[in-house]
């Protein structure tokens, strides 16, 4: 993980609450939507983390110089995403925990990304497919999120969404430079949709948690985004001649912490350092 | 109202300082010359910065280097405040900063142009000929902040500060 960003302006999120809804919110509902922003905060962050730990993996091994440096400065803006929302669900935990502590020191359970981010890179298709579906949604969940009653979120989409705008348009020009290019790079393109196509409903999901902070006018309804993405891939797909993918089953788990072997493993390497030498500093 | 007249002298002074302060990735600009650098308060003193980047491994360099001159030039007791709204655009790039930039071999951003991408974008001009006949070799390029660009006349390649 990079060096961790200052922490952004503080704030408590139930007095901004009250400002922005004209104080419609009694005590127990700001002590539950405290508990409920912890929870969506590391969501955000996780997602994230783990993709951008994933695409570090890539540095030094993509097919030419520029994608290797394309996907270094993607992974790069998410781990910078991943502090800045890891360092507020720190700040509102209160308990003591910063971005750091949050990244390298939770155990696998405690990780709320969804499935699609943990996923192995597999070949160059794959890794496109992945993050053409994930920019994709994401660009459009941080547009509604700039708009959050918590200013410290909006200020955090604010700015990411900048460099996500970039993420989603490269993923979709390589998602047609392949799809409608040679023979074996449509056949890896098609398998690499197809495979990640099942992680797809898990993003679009809400629960009591994200309602509640809906509600609350703090988070967004991910049901909402889901036909502006539908249109957005569609189109590219079209330009890519690529056929939508169908896949019967969706899987889910990650945002209650229900994930597969992958991420334990990534974990594992992500998290080594930090644990084993704990004082260490950059 | 004698202090504030005291306090504006001040923050000139302080603005000053900030403008020998380089970005750490690209030295022949300042911080102030990128618009890194928000503002100067003097009640309490405090200097207010904000990041190009969420993920620029320069950020922490900045605020060290911020740190470090202030501290120099005798202002131990100046904070340093770090805030992400409004976000960072290329558009506070200084007019100076973007001929500084040019001379450097780094195509400057369009004015205006901080909220669009980079695909809706004119050519970029060669920073050495001048030559608008130019075309992108990548859209990510050795930083966060620039794009790889080459030149079809001279056939020099040239980074561009992608619009942000
Ligand atoms: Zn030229």
């Amino acid at each position: 993980m990079a060096p961790s960003l200052p922490t952004i302006q503080p704030g408590d999120v139930a007095n901004a609450e009250k400002a922005r809804a004209g104080g419609s919110f009694d005590a127990g509902e700001a002590v539950e939507h405290h508990g409920a922003l912890f929870d969506y905060l590391l969501r955000l962050g996780d997602d994230s983390l783990i993709l951008g730990q994933r695409l570090t993996e890539w540095c030094g091994h993509a097919p030419a110089l520029e994608i290797d440096l394309s996907l270094a400065n993607i992974g790069l803006d998410l781990i910078g995403q991943a502090s800045l929302f890891l360092n507020l669900a720190g700040e509102v935990e209160g308990k003591g925990r910063d971005g750091d502590r949050l990244a390298f020191h939770r155990d696998v359970l405690a990780f709320r990304n969804c499935l699609l981010v943990e996923q192995p890179n597999g070949d160059f298709a794959q890794t496109i497919a992945r993050q053409f579906l994930f920019s994709t949604m994401q660009l459009s969940l941080f547009e509604r999120l700039t708009g959050s009653s918590d200013h410290r979120i909006a200020e955090i989409a604010a700015k990411a969404v900048k460099e996500v705008r970039y993420h989603a348009e490269l993923a979709s020009d390589w998602v047609v430079r392949l799809g409608d290019g040679t023979e074996e790079s449509r056949r890896r393109m098609v398998d690499g949709l197809d495979w990640f196509w099942r992680f797809v409903d898990e993003m679009f999901q809400s629960d009591e948690i994200e309602q509640s902070l809906t509600r609350a006018g703090i988070a967004v309804d991910r049901a909402e985004l889901r036909q502006g993405f539908d249109a957005t891939v569609g189109n590219v797909l079209r330009d890519a001649t690529l056929p939508l993918p169908e896949y019967p089953r969706a899987l889910t788990g990650g945002r209650i912490g229900h994930h597969g072997e992958h991420l334990g493993h990534l974990l594992a390497t992500m998290q080594y350092l930090p644990r084993t030498y704990p004082d260490a500093v950059w | 109202m004698v202090s504030e007249v005291l306090d504006d002298a001040v923050a000139d002074r302080i603005m000053a300082v900030l403008a020998t302060v380089p970005d750490p990735e690209i030295p022949a600009v300042s911080v102030t010359d990128l618009g890194i650098v928000r503002g100067v308060r003097c009640d309490p003193p405090v200097v207010t910065i904000t990041p190009t980047y969420t993920g620029c491994p320069a950020t922490l360099v900045i605020e060290a280097s911020v740190r470090a001159a202030l501290d120099e030039a005798g202002f131990a007791d100046v904070g340093i405040k770090t805030v992400l709204s409004p976000p960072w655009t290329t558009d506070w790039i200084s007019d100076e900063g973007r001929e500084k930039l040019r001379a450097y071999g780094i195509a400057p951003p369009p004015k205006g142009a901080g909220s669009r991408s980079l695909r809706a974008d004119s050519p970029a001009e060669c920073p050495r000929c001048g030559s608008l006949h130019t075309q992108e070799v990548s859209r990510f390029g050795s930083t966060p902040c620039k794009a790889l660009w080459r030149c079809l006349d001279c056939q020099e390649p040239f980074d561009r500060f992608k619009c942000h």
